[in-house]
């Protein structure tokens, strides 16, 4: 189990993922072999991972990015593994999530702008399997994004 | 914008899975001395492509057993500002992140909770209270999977 001192060290190196470890030994009041052993021992337990670099798409020149929430033909019992298998298939899907609730999958799509998306649209998205119903929310703004834990 | 030849999609995306790695081992990879993949990685983070770096936690092992997106409308449009009802929200520790649609609704927020139970506190004590709040839909994540994207 995770201790209060797993937390601390967790929540300081949320906040910067790029501090260097003598910084990080110092907020947390540790020495730097103890904190180094600490961290490793998180790693090791896979509980602690990266942290990966977040690509800002914008800048690559996809400026369009739409919630796709799709409801599925659950009569099909394959529903699930056959949509999302071959959404896997779509180079502009980033991200896909199954959901317990009113939706039952979700996308995230990106695009260089409106003609592009529909072209994907038209052509990948809705040729993807077992679709029931398909609503889109255009992205207008990112207010917060750093997906920290409350630890 | 920046355009990016495979020597960059391919640092990129070693990156994205893992930004540890040091610039001489990335090098290797992908067959470019220390210093070139330092100027290139540079470069990337200096134009913007490479907005940040996140940790990965595993969630539930810290004791974090629901994620929840919540679809938000605004009952009073006009009446209460965009900007007090982010402000409020953003600052809420259990809500991972704000994005502001269009669509069906106004904003999307991730939401973590110890449990369903924790999760009613936060909907009804931070959530339901907030400034303008109108119609809320709730979805339970099940799964979630990142894809590389278009690199």
């Amino acid at each position: 189990m995770l201790d209060d001192t797993d937390r601390r060290i967790l929540r300081q190196m949320q906040a910067d993922p790029t501090m260097a470890l003598p910084d990080l030994a110092d907020l947390t009041g540790m020495s730097t072999s103890r904190l180094a052993r600490r961290i490793e021992r998180l790693r090791d337990r896979d509980i602690l991972r990266g942290p990966r670099a977040v690509i800002n798409w914008r800048a690559l020149g996809y400026s369009v990015e739409v919630s796709l929430r799709v409801t599925l033909d659950k009569t099909q019992t394959r529903a699930f593994d056959d949509f999302i298998a071959a959404a896997r298939d779509i180079r502009e899907v980033i991200e896909i999530q199954t959901f317990l609730g009113r939706v039952d999958l979700r996308l995230s799509v990106i695009a260089r702008d409106m003609t592009h998306y529909q072209a994907i649209y038209r052509d990948q998205l809705l040729a993807l399997p077992h679709i029931a119903d398909i609503e889109a929310l255009m992205h207008v703004a990112r207010i917060k994004s750093e997906e920290t834990l409350p630890l | 914008m920046m355009e990016l030849d495979d020597i960059d999609r391919a640092l990129l995306r070693a990156l994205a899975e893992d930004a540890t790695q040091s610039a001489g081992a990335l090098g290797r990879e992908v067959g470019l001395s220390q210093p070139a993949t330092w100027r290139r990685i540079k470069r990337l983070t200096d134009g913007g492509v490479i907005a940040g770096r996140r940790l990965d936690l595993d969630r539930e092992a810290l004791g974090f057993g629901v994620a929840v997106f919540l679809g938000i409308k605004l009952a009073t449009k006009g009446r209460v500002s965009l900007e007090d009802f982010e402000r409020a929200v953003s600052a809420i520790p259990e809500v991972q992140t704000v994005e502001h649609v269009l669509g069906m609704y106004d904003y999307r927020l991730r939401v973590v909770a110890r449990d369903i139970a924790d999760f009613e506190r936060v909907l009804r004590r931070r959530i339901m209270t907030l400034p303008g709040v109108g119609d809320v839909e709730a979805n339970v994540l099940m799964s979630e999977e990142r894809r590389p994207g278009p690199i």
